[in-house]
């Protein structure tokens, strides 16, 4: 069974992501670690593909220190195996690494082997619902989730057919373009959960957030959770950088994921009563 | 020519973008459909008839007489390298930025590896007036440095890409991320038939003048059609384009060369296929939005392609190849880089013309297979070479390519 719902079930959940062995297998146990005391609510975990095309500067530096590191599938399951945690956990990566794993062709081999070592679900940037009819069926002979961005331009049908597909959360994209810290949280992110309000599945909003009082905001105004990669992969390269200990890179990553999850908190103090919401 | 509705040639094809592209996408076929295949305002007369006035068209197919005379069977060029810009690139360069025009875009993005498309791009963008930005690797930035003046002359701005090894794959992947924030006023003019539908099926079709025009003249010139028409492979503009309206004639063998390199072997370890020859040793995958054939490693990770063609150095290839591949209607086959650059000197010998290196390829595959290829053959002459030079003379220097001029006046100078 996926354990995603256990992460909305207590107030808004708090996403962050991590690409997994950036820069190292060892350092990213820990640092994935740190992420669950700082307050996560279920992980996103990244596994690096060589040509991420959904990901800004930030996410394509720690997918190349990770290959670099050596990180391949087969490493990232025992990476899962290995890690000492308690919340869901969902798997971010392209396309092709689904489809090529394992002895038969197609996305089976794959989910069967992630759902083995507590995988719950997968986020898959370039596979459109429109292609995602093998991976949809594997997920549910496995009993995982398959979770959908929705971009600000998605609208009409285009939306109706992700939200047939979608279980365990819809990640709802800030703004357009690939991943990143902004400054400014769009305000695209309200219109696009006003277009998402009749569907009954959480919905969580990315790309951009990287402060305590984004969280609050993006909380405040609507959101069932918030998913946080770049601003945690910043101090991830940072640390990497100044050849900080692994330990004190934990550290940060911890209080930055703290200050994360109090703004989502205390952003269901600031909502206010949306009709159209109720 | 296949026909693809859906954007699937067999398995092949499809979207597998970011769902902030697939506005655009769908934008984009609906455009498709309405300008290209129904000519609806009258877009395919306006291309037609720029194609002619600004590009040149129709461009010859010449008899070559010491090459004929030489593998003793008739040998015709399609000479695309006589297209305004000296390749075929502006084919699809002219009919994609028309295009973005007619859609009411305002701003022209483009990747590109060797420089041609970025340059017949620049130039498209140029000529139709609109702002045009080109994605281009900093490895190939290096390699190409005339084309990037020539970009920055037609007024375009050219963003180096340092990703990676900062060659083709990386600059199509930055070109999308540019893309996906900006789908609302941008068109990505995409260079070779690959990417997510409608892009194959857009790029064979304005490719698809090179066939149309060489199987009337061939018609006109030696009473028939040719037994075979070999066409370089990288992505496979060029190839798509010289083979689509011979797809239907059985008699008609479709030779894709691809650049084998300095090897077919790859280093799964490094990452690296020293060639860049997807539809002959590639494996299924999906690669910038579509399934195709792919240099990859057992896991699935994208490998680093070779050529001393930076033109043909990509890990994909588009999906109509792959799947004409598998139908076996399409002949996969490689040379390597010594016989291209011998093939390189060859034309541009005996015939007075300087091909490009992707066009040597073909070349290089008639030197070596001449008595499989039939009564009558046709190779097209994808580009000219002057764009190829500093490369040509780093290459020939540093091997023993037989019939290279006397390269002892470039050494210590480099």
């Amino acid at each position: 069974m996926s354990r995603v719902p256990e992460a909305f079930e207590d107030g808004p959940a708090f996403i962050p992501y991590l690409a997994v062995g950036d820069p190292d297998y060892e350092s990213s146990l820990e640092y994935v670690e740190a992420l669950e005391r700082g307050g996560a609510d279920l992980i996103e975990l990244g596994l690096p593909f060589s040509e991420p095309i959904a990901e800004g500067p930030t996410i394509q530096s720690a997918v190349v220190r990770s290959l670099e590191g050596g990180m391949t599938p087969t490493r990232f399951f025992e990476f899962v195996e290995e890690l000492d945690v308690d919340v869901p956990l969902v798997c971010m990566t392209y396309y092709n690494l689904i489809y090529q794993y394992g002895d038969e062709p197609g996305p089976r081999p794959f989910v069967e082997k992630a759902a083995e070592v507590g995988i719950d679900g997968f986020v898959v940037p370039d596979l459109p619902a429109e292609e995602a009819g093998p991976l949809r069926e594997a997920c549910d002979e496995f009993d995982r989730d398959l979770v959908f961005i929705v971009a600000p331009t998605t609208r009409g049908e285009r939306l109706e057919r992700i939200m047939d597909q979608v279980s365990g959360y819809v990640y709802v994209q800030a703004r357009l373009g690939v991943t990143g810290a902004q400054e400014d949280v769009s305000d695209q992110t309200g219109q696009s959960l006003d277009r998402l309000a009749q569907w009954d599945v959480p919905k969580a909003v990315g790309f951009g957030i990287k402060t305590g009082e984004h969280a609050a905001n993006i909380v405040a105004g609507g959101a069932d959770g918030i998913i946080v990669g770049s601003a945690l992969v910043d101090i991830v390269a940072e640390g990497h950088e100044n050849g900080d200990s692994a330990a004190e890179v934990a550290d940060r990553l911890e209080t930055k994921a703290r200050e994360l999850k109090d703004g989502a908190l205390r952003g269901v103090e600031q909502r206010v009563p949306h009709p159209e919401r109720q | 020519m296949s026909t693809n509705t859906d954007g699937k040639f067999g398995d092949y094809g499809g979207q597998y973008v970011p769902e902030a592209l697939m506005p655009a996408i769908e934008e984009l076929e609906d455009a498709y459909e309405r300008y290209v295949l129904e000519n609806e305002d009258g877009f395919m007369d306006e291309f037609r008839r720029r194609l002619r006035d600004f590009g040149g068209r129709p461009t010859p197919l010449q008899r070559a007489d010491r090459l004929s005379e030489r593998y003793d069977r008739e040998v015709y060029l399609k000479r695309e390298d006589l297209v305004h810009g000296g390749a075929h690139k502006l084919n699809n360069a002219l009919g994609q930025v028309l295009l973005a025009k007619y859609m009411g875009k305002e701003r022209i993005v483009a990747e590109t590896g060797a420089g041609q498309h970025g340059t017949a791009t620049a130039m498209a963008a140029a000529h139709l007036d609109i702002p045009c930005e080109i994605y281009m690797g900093k490895r190939d930035i290096n390699r190409q440095r005339p084309n990037v003046f020539r970009m920055r002359i037609n007024g375009a701005e050219v963003n180096p890409v340092t990703v990676g090894r900062g060659t083709l794959k990386e600059a199509i992947s930055e070109t999308m991320r540019d893309w996906a924030t900006t789908v609302e006023t941008t068109h990505y003019v995409i260079g070779s038939v690959v990417g997510p539908h409608p892009f194959p099926s857009m790029v064979r079709d304005f490719q698809s003048v090179i066939s149309k025009e060489a199987r009337k003249q061939s018609r006109e010139q030696f009473g028939g059609l040719p037994d075979s028409v070999l066409a370089c492979a990288g992505g496979g503009s060029n190839t798509m384009g010289a083979f689509a309206n011979f797809v239907d004639d059985e008699g008609v063998d479709l030779y894709a060369v691809e650049a084998g390199g300095s090897s077919l072997d790859v280093d799964e370890e490094k990452g690296v296929a020293p060639n860049s020859a997807s539809l002959s040793t590639g494996g299924d995958g999906i690669l910038h939005g579509a399934r195709t054939k792919l240099l990859q490693d057992r896991d699935g990770q994208i490998m680093e392609s070779h050529s001393v063609s930076s033109g043909l150095d990509y890990a994909g290839v588009g999906p109509e190849l792959a799947y004409l591949v598998d139908e076996r209607r399409v002949i996969p086959v490689n040379v390597d880089d010594d016989a291209a650059l011998e093939a390189f000197h060859r034309l541009s010998q005996e015939e007075g013309i300087i091909p490009a290196l992707e066009t040597a390829h073909a070349f290089a595959y008639l030197h070596e297979e001449y008595e499989n290829l039939g009564e009558t053959v046709v190779v097209n002459v994808s580009g000219r070479g002057d764009k190829d030079l500093e490369s040509v003379i780093e290459e020939t220097s540093k091997r023993n390519i037989p019939n290279a001029p006397d390269m002892s006046m470039f050494q210590g100078g480099l």
